[in-house]
């Protein structure tokens, strides 16, 4: 161990402290008589006791509690409307695509689902689709990427990371964007149409852009040379990558919005934390104060079906949500705060009972004189 | 004759023994020739060539060396090479979890730690290695013909080297020459054994009687001496003349490396052993590593984590199988192929995924565990050190921890066991009683002073104790084997006796006089017997005045005489002088000239005694005798007698040589004389006698000068000295009486061995009055032992020239035998020691230290078992455990004193069927066993049932024990019982109980340094026990305790968020938490504060810790860490893990979260619970822990610095975002206080309903002092306080 090299010659007159300021008095080797060196620095010393711990349990009960209710009530305002798109059901419009669609398949499959919403959605609504079944957090898909190519490195666009391997290289040509989680990335697209009453159908204007966040569009992602309008040379000498039907400078007609800064390749990119998981696909911004961004009524979700979930029995939903200042709906920490708040308020009633019981002959000072 | 007699003797056993070798092999001895025989340039000749140089290199490395060197040292270490093959692992794709660089990071962090500290601990000796090389002393040049000044790196073997007072010695030397005329040479040994007396070396024999100078250049000898080894007591060879004669070398021949030079203006020496084949280097090993007793049950849990970590990588295996194995053929998107781009059977993927895991949980085994234990000791150890309550102001010394890491041993002991001499005893003797010729002299006087002394220097001690000039030590280089301890000259200070603390203080720092306190110096002489003395004196003066035979004197006055005589020269005190310290004094009187004279033509000693005796009996010195006895004659009768006495000397001595009798006045007055003993009891004696006017004035190896009232000075030519040894018990010298001429032996030694050998004569009124005194005597002795007395039996033996020249022969063949010449001298010496007549006996006092009562009544109440093993006699022992309070007067004495081994069985017997018929006196027991009974005892047959015997005891006192049976006692209940054992001693015969027990604490006391070198902690007193165990042994062991525990659960806590993910990514082995932050976790964020914890936290302070000694008992039972507190602090660890995972879970299920923004708050989540955790565990909060902010600098800073950097998390602006989402404030509040709320109930309810003694501790230290104390002083007066403290807390309350 290291002690054992430890020489002991510390122990033979000059060791660190011995030499202080005391070095100089009489006695040489007393040592000196600070509070750090006699171990009588100030200190709080919370003593745990039924009568001491008893006020703060039942303040974080009545703090958490009132939290909680706060944070319950504004998870439940917010609206959120799903649909599930995969197709399993034989009655789904898409149920045609989900059996038949490949990576291999040429032709796009389209499906249009028809829902219905009860209620207006007045704020901005987010559009996220989601997945489930998908593991996007698996160790070697989550390694499979190249931040440096992404980050529009010329030499490593051409030569990607090994980590990129086998989506690197087709036929020994580079892949731009290389990597297991470009190579999958999702490709449905999806139009939204209200329904009006009188049948016909006007497309919801969706935003394509800010659904990414800040950092990776302007700083993590780049194209490579600049983000000049000659993307197609830019990308020249790569190919794209297998599952893809399109090279990456056509995956949005906006030179803001293509290429590796495309915000949908950069949400994608950003790897889902659990296997069932939502990314946003598009915002419906609020045009007026006036109407409701999305009315109650009948829409029409017109889906590209270009995605196989087939092989993994996933999931695919399209989801429609407000957000609150906490973010989308979940009622769970609210529920957890007032959880948490009612089981400290009990047990500070038990502890009560305890000091009531007990603490009476504990030791404090008023007690014991 | 007799030299040529030895010379024969010496050389047949060298023959003899060179056949052997010759037979044997060549290369057992070394042949060292003087260099100056063969000329630099042609060195190859040069038969010394191989031999090492005086150059000393204690470094372990060069620039070169160092990095294999020290990495293969460290890969010694298991855990080390568990974490490179972890590290290395990373590098092979298939498996690999982190960045593979990354991985290596703590590794190589750690490795490059404890490199950086080897490192620089080499560099410290490299440096003072090249301080002592370079250190000059004056070596002949043989081109030159005179001494120049070289640095020690180039004395060679065979170099002479002359040595001048103060100096120290470069190299192992042969003592060729001395400046002193006797050939002396006198060195202190401290730097080697810490034993601060002077000891005399002599001149090589044939090189005595030089008459000139010795001149190297005419010195052709060979010398022949055994290979070099270790053993500082023993050196044996024999030198060759040109002439062929051979003379014998021996251990007084040999000055060692490292020894001081002192009292001898010069020496001139050839090098026989340099650098690291001297001595002094062979016996340099380093600090002792023991490993303490939480660290072996920490292993053990070590263990289990380990299986922990295998179980949960199984898991995760067989889980990743399925998980692979349900998707069949149909490849999703996800399942990424290896970069070949073919897919993986779900069992090869499942063995890979076994490996990742091991990577991705090796957390679990706490890498910086091992190195937050080495720091938490090294400052547990600093802190120790610093203790001002350690620090012993008299000898200006503190407390050593020699073992660093066994800290927290200390506060785990169950056995004491402990000498009495010098370790619960001042080991300061006072000569209280004597029984001479069956007379007893109970010295009333001088127990009345002793009194006297104490209140009056209680007084002083405090206006002294700010003193201010005290002579200072300076240690100029210090080395780890030589430390060269240079001393500044100043001892005059120490003789302003203002008090007694003041003296004692100086004398012990000061180093120069060894055991000569004021209180052993001053005697009161018994009036009685300073009567007789005079009495015998002037008789036998005129006696001598008149040629009468001195058998004529009565026997009770010359019984008297010899015992004076026998108390003065039987011994090997030194005398100096404080006035010119270390200089021994030279009596420039006739003796010494005569002495010479008869030497001169004496060539052996064997003639001198049979031809030339007359001669030496004319050696006295009237006049110093009648300046040094005139004033204590009381009466005036007397003195006129004797003064007429002295006149018609006086002129009888001018007659017979009146040119040197002119310089007899001795310079020095005879009181000033310092004595410097190598054991206390020795200077006691003569500082007894010396108050009986019978002083010690000078000492040479074939001489001893002693003035006797009236009689004046008389020189005994001392013909042999039998130094003491603990078989024999006692030791002889034999001398020429001057006044007789007989050849007498003078025996000291321990009561039951000397009066065995006791033979009164046979004729019957001789005969009946020894048998008389004998056993009078006995008597007496057993008073003395009553009274806690230590005692010594003088005798003598008057050998008539035959037996003395038979005895001698076999002696010295003896002497010069080479082969087992020790066993050898024992036996010649039990030759000698027979038929004695008896003298007297003696009486020492052996004083208590301050404080070990109630230091032996706290450690006891804190639950320890006491022994104490001493080598004093039964009653001796006994008594002084009385004093101490080790033994209490109800308690019922058990005496287990056996003849045989069927005896002793029986006894045993007896006593367990006794003591289990009477279950209600088990603790009121003591046992007492003396040491013929012990060593039946502790045969294996019966070592049960002594255990038995000796554990239903309160206390037990082994008398009469062997160093040997001290350490069999100690292993036998270390073994058998399975306790911790602390052994305690001072002197050389506690070192093998100090090296067996599991902490060995050695008292830097009086008899030197060999218990401290063998300690694993020394201290200056015994009280300080008391609180080096109660407080630090407390603090040490409850702060380590904690800190592994919570290590463990650390670690748990945050692998166990990982694995509950492998749920939710296919048991993929993906962490969510940022690999940087993982690996990181460990070395910085959670290791600061625990650090600091680990050092500075304090459950109980130290005023309640020593009040209530009580409180040592949880560190006895390891209360702080028992087996099933780990489980409970992995299942608390399970627990908050499942929190801490499970709310950010849930709170941000289903949204579009990435991975590691959702592991960023689970990290951040898990730091706070563990330090919520650590808030709890902790007793005392000290600002330091608000480090905990370091964490998000960090983060932040680390999460800024680079956009592309840290694949595959790349977590650029990660934090910065959280830090803006009110989502992570929310997750933040609420999942650490969930996750603690367990504990941080349980805690409340343990404070409130059952609290350990330790809480209730705690809650006496919030009292104000007043309060305290009065509650305090209730719970002493109570019986069963113990029980309220520990078992019913109430009751302790009730008291309030």
């Amino acid at each position: 161990m290291m002690a054992s090299s430890y020489s002991a010659k510390e122990e033979d007159g000059h060791h660190p402290g011995a030499s202080g300021a005391g070095g100089a008095a009489a006695n040489g080797r007393k040592p000196d008589n600070t509070a750090f060196k006699q171990q009588r620095l100030p200190a709080w010393q919370p003593i745990l006791t039924a009568g001491t711990v008893l006020p703060a349990f039942f303040a974080i009960g009545l703090i958490f509690i009132p939290i909680g209710i706060g944070l319950y009530v504004t998870s439940n305002n917010i609206k959120e409307f799903e649909i599930d798109y995969t197709g399993t059901d034989t009655s789904s419009p898409c149920f045609s695509c989900y059996q038949n669609f490949s990576w291999n398949s040429t032709l796009p499959c389209k499906c249009s689902l028809p829902f219905s919403l009860d209620q207006p959605f007045e704020s901005n609504v987010f559009m996220y689709y989601g997945l489930s079944n998908f593991y996007q957090n698996h160790r070697r898909y989550v390694k499979s990427r190249d931040d440096s190519h992404l980050n529009g490195n010329l030499y490593s666009l051409t030569h990607p990371s090994k980590e990129c391997e086998p989506y690197a290289h087709r036929d020994n040509v580079p892949v731009a964007p290389c990597g297991a989680i470009a190579n999958s990335m999702f490709n449905d697209t999806m139009e939204l149409f209200f329904v009006h009453p009188n049948e016909t159908r006007s497309q919801i204007p969706l935003k394509r852009k800010g659904i990414a966040w800040w950092t990776d569009k302007h700083v993590k992602f780049r194209n490579p040379g600049g983000n000049g309008d000659n993307l197609t040379a830019a990308f020249q000498g790569t190919t794209y990558p297998v599952n893809w039907h399109k090279p990456v400078y056509e995956l949005d007609a906006d030179p803001e919005n293509n290429g590796f800064i495309n915000e949908d390749f950069i949400v994608w990119m950003r790897t889902a934390a659990l296997p069932t998981f939502r990314k946003l696909y598009r915002i419906i911004e609020k045009k007026s104060s006036m109407t409701p961004t999305l009315p109650s009524g009948n829409y029409t979700l017109e889906v590209t079906y270009n995605y196989p979930v087939h092989s993994f029995d996933g999931r695919k939903r399209m989801i429609l949500s407000t957000i609150s200042w906490m973010g989308g709906k979940n009622p769970f920490l609210g529920i957890a705060y007032i959880t948490v708040g009612s089981v400290c308020f009990f047990l500070g009633v038990v502890l009560l009972l305890i000091h009531h019981k007990y603490g009476n002959r504990s030791s404090s000072p008023d007690i014991a004189s | 004759m007799a030299r040529q007699a030895e010379e024969t003797g010496a050389k047949g056993s060298d023959a003899k023994k060179q056949k052997k070798k010759k037979s044997k092999k060549e290369s057992k001895t070394r042949t060292v020739r003087a260099n100056i025989l063969y000329d630099r340039a042609k060195g190859e000749e040069n038969p010394n060539r191989h031999y090492a140089s005086n150059k000393i290199k204690t470094t372990k490395y060069t620039l070169l060396s160092f990095l294999p060197k020290n990495l293969f040292e460290q890969f010694h270490r298991f855990a080390n090479v568990y974490f490179v093959f972890i590290a290395l692992l990373n590098f092979v794709p298939v498996v690999n979890a982190f960045q593979p660089e990354l991985a290596l990071a703590p590794v190589v962090f750690i490795l490059s730690v404890t490199a950086i500290k080897d490192l620089w601990e080499d560099y410290r000796r490299h440096r003072s290695d090249k301080e002592i090389n370079h250190m000059d002393c004056l070596v002949y040049n043989r081109n030159e013909r005179r001494y120049m000044e070289k640095y020690w790196k180039e004395v060679r073997v065979g170099d002479f080297i002359r040595l001048r007072c103060n100096e120290i010695l470069p190299a192992d030397v042969l003592l060729l020459s001395s400046s002193d005329p006797d050939g002396l040479c006198h060195i202190e040994t401290a730097t080697l054994d810490g034993e601060t007396n002077l000891k005399q070396r002599q001149v090589v024999r044939s090189f005595i009687d030089l008459d000139c100078e010795f001149d190297p250049s005419k010195y052709n000898s060979v010398i022949e001496c055994e290979k070099p080894n270790n053993d500082l007591n023993r050196f044996r060879g024999y030198i060759i003349h040109r002439s062929g004669r051979r003379d014998g070398l021996y251990k007084v021949n040999l000055l060692l490396r490292g020894c001081t030079i002192r009292n001898t203006e010069e020496a001139v020496g050839i090098v026989i052993y340099a650098g690291h084949e001297t001595k002094a280097m062979l016996n340099n090993n380093g600090p002792r590593y023991k490993r303490s007793r939480l660290e072996r049950q920490m292993n053990v849990d070590v263990f289990w984590c380990v299986i922990i970590l295998l179980v949960m990588c199984l898991f995760s295996a067989t889980g990743h199988g399925l998980w692979m194995f349900q998707y069949g053929d149909k490849r999703p998107v996800f399942d990424v192929l290896s970069p070949e781009g073919t897919g993986l059977s779900p069992v090869l993927s499942a063995i890979y995924l076994f490996l990742t895991m091991i990577i991705v949980f090796q957390v679990l085994i706490p890498i910086s565990l091992f190195v937050s234990i080495e720091i938490v000791k090294i400052c547990q150890v600093y802190f120790i050190h610093q203790d001002v309550d350690l620090y012993d102001e008299e000898t200006d010394s503190h407390l050593q921890c020699r073992a660093l890491n066994i800290t927290e041993d200390l506060g785990q002991m169950q056995y004491i066991f402990s000498d009495k001499t010098g370790t619960l005893t001042d080991n300061k003797m006072v000569f209280r009683r004597c029984t001479v010729a069956g007379v007893e002299y109970s010295h009333d006087a001088n127990a009345k002073r002793l009194a006297m002394y104490q209140e009056v220097d209680s007084e002083e001690e405090e206006c002294t104790s700010h003193g201010g000039t005290l002579p200072r030590r300076e240690s100029v280089g210090s080395h780890q084997s030589s430390k060269v301890v240079l001393r500044s000259h100043s001892t005059k200070s120490h003789r302003r006796t203002g008090s007694r603390a003041e003296a004692k203080r100086a004398s012990i720092l000061s180093k120069h006089t060894a055991f000569s306190s004021p209180m052993e110096k001053d005697i009161t002489p018994d009036p009685q017997l300073m009567d007789k003395v005079n009495e015998g004196a002037t008789q036998m003066e005129f006696m001598r005045f008149h040629s009468q035979p001195l058998s004529q004197l009565p026997s009770d006055l010359s019984d008297i005489i010899d015992f004076f005589i026998a108390l003065t020269i039987c011994n090997t005190v030194v005398v100096s002088s404080p006035n010119q310290p270390r200089q021994k004094v030279r009596l420039k009187s006739p003796v010494k000239t005569i002495e010479d004279f008869i030497k001169r033509f004496t060539p052996s000693r064997l003639t001198s005694g049979s031809n030339s005796s007359s001669l030496s009996s004319l050696v006295t010195n009237r006049s110093s005798s009648n300046r040094g006895c005139s004033s204590i004659l009381s009466s005036p009768s007397a003195e006129s007698t004797l003064t007429k006495l002295n006149e018609e000397r006086l002129q009888t001595g001018r007659g017979t040589s009146p040119g040197l009798l002119e310089h007899a006045f001795s310079p020095v007055p005879t009181t000033t004389l310092r004595y410097e003993a190598e054991s206390p009891d020795e200077a006691a004696l003569v500082y007894a006698a010396r108050a009986y006017k019978c002083s010690l004035v000078g000492r040479l190896p074939d001489q001893v000068t002693m003035e006797l009232p009236h009689l004046g000075k008389l020189s005994f030519e001392l013909l042999h000295t039998i130094g003491f040894d603990s078989t024999r018990k006692r030791m002889s010298v034999v001398v020429r009486h001057p006044l007789t001429d007989q050849i007498t032996v003078y025996t000291k030694g321990a009561d039951s061995v000397v009066m065995d050998l006791i033979r009164p004569p046979t004729d019957d009124t001789k005969g009946k009055r020894q048998k008389k005194i004998l056993y009078k005597t006995q008597h007496y002795l057993n008073l003395y032992a009553a009274d806690g007395l230590r005692t010594l039996c003088i005798a003598k033996k008057v050998l008539s020239k035959e037996e003395y020249a038979g005895w001698l022969r076999r002696h010295l063949e003896a002497e010069t035998a080479i082969h087992s010449r020790e066993e050898l001298l024992f036996e010649s010496a039990l030759r000698l020691e027979t038929n004695l007549h008896l003298l007297g006996a003696t009486g020492i006092e052996d004083r208590l230290q301050d404080g070990v009562p109630e230091t032996i009544a706290s450690l006891r109440k804190a639950g320890l078992q006491i022994w104490v093993l001493t080598g004093d006699k039964q009653e001796t022992a006994i008594n002084i455990a009385y004093a101490c309070r080790l033994l209490e007067p109800e308690e019922e004495l058990i005496t287990l004193n056996a003849e045989s081994q069927d005896a002793c069985a029986m006894l045993l017997e007896e006593t367990t069927t006794s003591s289990s018929t009477a279950p209600f006196l088990v603790h009121r027991l003591g046992l007492v066993i003396d040491g013929r009974t012990l060593a039946y005892a502790l045969d294996k047959s019966l070592e049960d049932k002594f255990l038995a015997v000796a554990r239903s005891c309160r206390s037990v006192l082994c008398c009469r024990s062997t160093p040997l049976q001290k350490s069999m006692v100690v292993k036998l209940v270390r073994n058998k019982l399975k306790v911790m054992t602390l052994a305690i001693g001072d002197g050389a015969n506690d070192v093998s109980m100090i090296q067996v027990a599991d902490v060995g604490v050695g008292i830097s006391g009086q008899e030197g340094m060999q218990a401290v070198m063998a300690s694993d902690f020394a201290l200056p007193r015994f009280r300080y026990l008391q609180k080096l165990l109660l407080v630090h042994g407390h603090w040490c062991y409850s702060r380590l305790a904690n800190m592994i525990l919570y290590f463990f659960y650390k670690n748990a806590m945050f692998v166990a968020l990982i694995f509950w993910y492998q749920f939710y990514c296919g048991f993929s082995g993906s962490p969510m938490i940022d690999q940087w932050y993982l690996i990181f976790f460990n070395l910085m964020f959670s290791a600061f504060p625990q650090l600091i914890t680990g050092t500075l936290d304090k459950d109980v302070s130290a005023e309640t810790l020593q009040e209530l000694p009580q409180l040592y008992m949880s560190g006895q039972n390891s209360e702080e860490y028992k087996p099933y507190m780990f489980w409970m602090n992995m299942i608390d660890a399970f627990y908050q893990s499942l929190i801490c995972f499970f709310i950010p879970y849930f709170a941000y299920a289903d949204s579009d979260v990435d991975l590691f923004t959702w592991g960023t708050p689970i990290t951040t989540l898990a730091l706070f619970t563990i330090l919520l955790h650590l808030g709890i565990e902790t007793k005392t909060w000290v600002r330091e822990h608000t480090l905990v902010i370091l964490f998000f600098a960090v983060a932040l800073g680390y999460n800024a610095s680079c956009p592309t950097c840290y694949s595959p998390s790349n977590p650029y602006w990660t934090m910065q975002r959280l830090l803006g989402d009110p989502l992570f404030y929310l997750l933040c509040l609420v999942t650490p206080l969930a996750a603690v709320l367990p504990r941080y109930f349980y805690r409340a309810c343990q404070g409130s309903l059952f609290p350990s003694p330790v809480q209730v501790g705690r809650q006496l230290d919030k009292l104000p002092p007043d309060t305290r104390r009065n509650l305090l002083s209730l719970n002493r007066m109570k019986v069963g306080s113990l029980s309220s403290l520990s078992g019913e807390p109430s009751d302790f309350y009730r008291n309030v």
